[in-house]
């Protein structure tokens, strides 16, 4: 149950997304406005970012909220924030480089928000590649220290963000707290969990 | 009563606010629709027409860069209606002889409006091509007499938060108001307007209103907009996205797809409207189409340097 809600809610900025490229079909600009290239890139973009913290908040909010059956979902928030952020990635790719691989090239290397921004992508594509139950078998205790990595793609979202801000930093600075909040919150809880284990151990 | 003896009393004095400024929109109207075959056709020597497809006026009203109203695109469309541009007036300061607050009505009495079709190329990458009219910046300024020691003359935009929300948000970088400045060669380019409508109509608040700079050659952001201030000076004027981030804006911002950006790539632009099947790429082409009209201006400058 738990996961059919979460489906359905982590699928709206998409069925939204569908909705407007079907009505810009028949009339154009109608809901993607005068540029539809931006206005799906952001939009992508943000709900990307969104859900990649979310999935990283979905063990601390268990613990603060106490509902463990949150645990189930974690997996499919974060492939949806990988789907959200590789779409980001096409839409780039088709109206802002024109699939110009020259062009590309030139962004990769000398603009540091989409280099910041691409490494985050290969991470993350390499860790949905690794998210079955498969992988996470064959994988085993190198799993976990493989999916660490999100923390350093969270990191570098959120400073994708912020290089390519102009002006108007409110929203980067609320991702920026959101990531700050989470690693306080697990450095705590492995302070925590230390304690313990030395405590077991006196 | 009143009506019948209006030369004996000045209106101001007995007109109430309302009935006067509803007064000027209306005479304002008038004088747009009468005046419209009479604008001067832009087909004169140096002042090419555009011969691409206009982007639709309601892209031209509602896609707009104006930070003073917010960040968003929709922004000034949106909240821009809060704005009072009547009465309007401008300070003019520095290296002129007639230096003083003006009304805006004054300053533009008199004044030939024309017509102008011209590209509109934004540092971000996306361009419009808009039919401005306004008043050649020549013209405009030369009222003032400036001497001979006006090199350069800054553009100020209203600083008005009450109206402006944008300038109250806490997290914009921009130490408002917002100033830009040309040289005097380039104000005084026949290319270069004070434009005070668009598509034929008065120019809307989120457009700039009551009248905003147009330098064609030039990124849109060097075009201040609700321009309250005029200041002619002897040495280079700072522009707000130069004091922003002067690694990526500078003082010049010519149209130039040969020096990249350390955000957008120069190269292309997106022409609005830009669709989903028709992204409408296009090559940015030299000082956006004007190097014929002006690259004289910017003989012997290393324009890579100069950015």
């Amino acid at each position: 149950m738990i996961k059919v809600v979460a489906f359905a809610v982590l699928s709206l900025p998409l069925v939204w997304l569908c909705i407007a490229i079907a009505a810009d079909i028949s009339n154009p600009g109608s809901m993607l406005g005068a540029d539809a290239g931006e206005t799906i890139l952001f939009h992508l973009g943000d709900w990307g970012i969104r859900c990649l913290l979310l999935a990283l908040s979905v063990s601390t909010i268990r613990r603060w909220l106490k509902i463990p059956k949150i645990l189930r979902v974690r997996r499919m928030v974060g492939v949806f924030a990988f789907t959200y952020l590789f779409l980001h990635f096409l839409t780039y790719l088709w109206f802002f480089a024109g699939f110009d691989w020259a062009l590309i090239g030139e962004d990769l290397t000398e603009r540091p928000y989409i280099t910041v921004g691409f490494t985050a992508l290969v991470i993350l594509s390499l860790l949905t590649a690794t998210s079955t139950n498969g992988w996470q078998r064959r994988l085993r205790h190198r799993w976990r220290q493989l999916h660490k990595l999100v923390y350093l793609a969270a990191s570098l979202g959120v400073l994708h963000f912020w290089w390519l801000t102009k002006d108007g930093y409110g929203e980067v600075l609320a991702y920026g707290l959101w990531l700050g909040v989470l690693f306080v919150d697990r450095w705590l809880a492995s302070r925590a969990v230390n304690t313990n284990q030395l405590g077991v151990k006196a | 009563m009143l009506i019948k003896r209006p030369q004996d009393i000045a209106t101001s004095e007995i007109t109430q606010e309302s009935v006067f400024h509803s007064r000027r929109k209306f005479v304002k109207s008038l004088g747009l629709a009468a005046g419209a075959p009479l604008l001067a056709s832009s087909l004169r020597a140096n002042v090419p027409n555009v011969d691409e497809e206009l982007t639709p006026e309601s892209i031209v009203t509602s896609y707009n860069n104006f930070y003073e109203f917010g960040m968003d695109k929709g922004d000034p469309a949106r909240y821009a209606h809060a704005l009072t541009t009547d009465p309007w007036s401008v300070l003019v300061t520095g290296e002129a002889a007639k230096t003083g607050r003006f009304a805006y009505e004054d300053v533009i009495k008199g004044l030939q409006q024309e017509e102008r079709i011209y590209r509109f190329r934004c540092v971000e990458a996306w361009s419009m091509v808009v039919p401005w009219y306004g008043i050649p910046m020549k013209q405009l300024l030369e009222q003032f007499a400036p001497n001979g020691n006006a090199k350069y003359v800054e553009f100020t935009t209203l600083y008005r938060p009450s109206e402006m929300r944008g300038q109250g948000s806490v997290f914009t970088g921009i130490d408002w108001p917002y100033v830009e400045g040309l040289r005097m060669d380039e104000a005084y380019h026949p290319l270069t307007l004070m434009v005070t409508g668009v598509y034929g109509k008065s120019l809307p608040n989120q457009n700039g209103a009551p009248w905003r700079m147009i330098v064609p050659w030039k990124y849109g952001f060097k075009g201040a907009k609700s321009v309250v201030k005029i200041r002619f000076m002897r040495r280079q004027p700072k522009n707000t996205w130069n004091i922003l981030a002067p690694r990526e804006y500078g003082f010049y911002a010519n149209v130039n797809p040969a020096v990249s950006h350390p955000r957008w790539s120069q190269a292309s632009e997106r022409r609005l409207p830009s669709t989903l099947f028709n992204p409408n790429r296009r090559p940015t082409l030299p000082f956006n189409g004007y190097a014929e009209q002006v690259a004289s201006l910017y003989a012997g400058m290393d324009l890579t340097r100069h950015f």
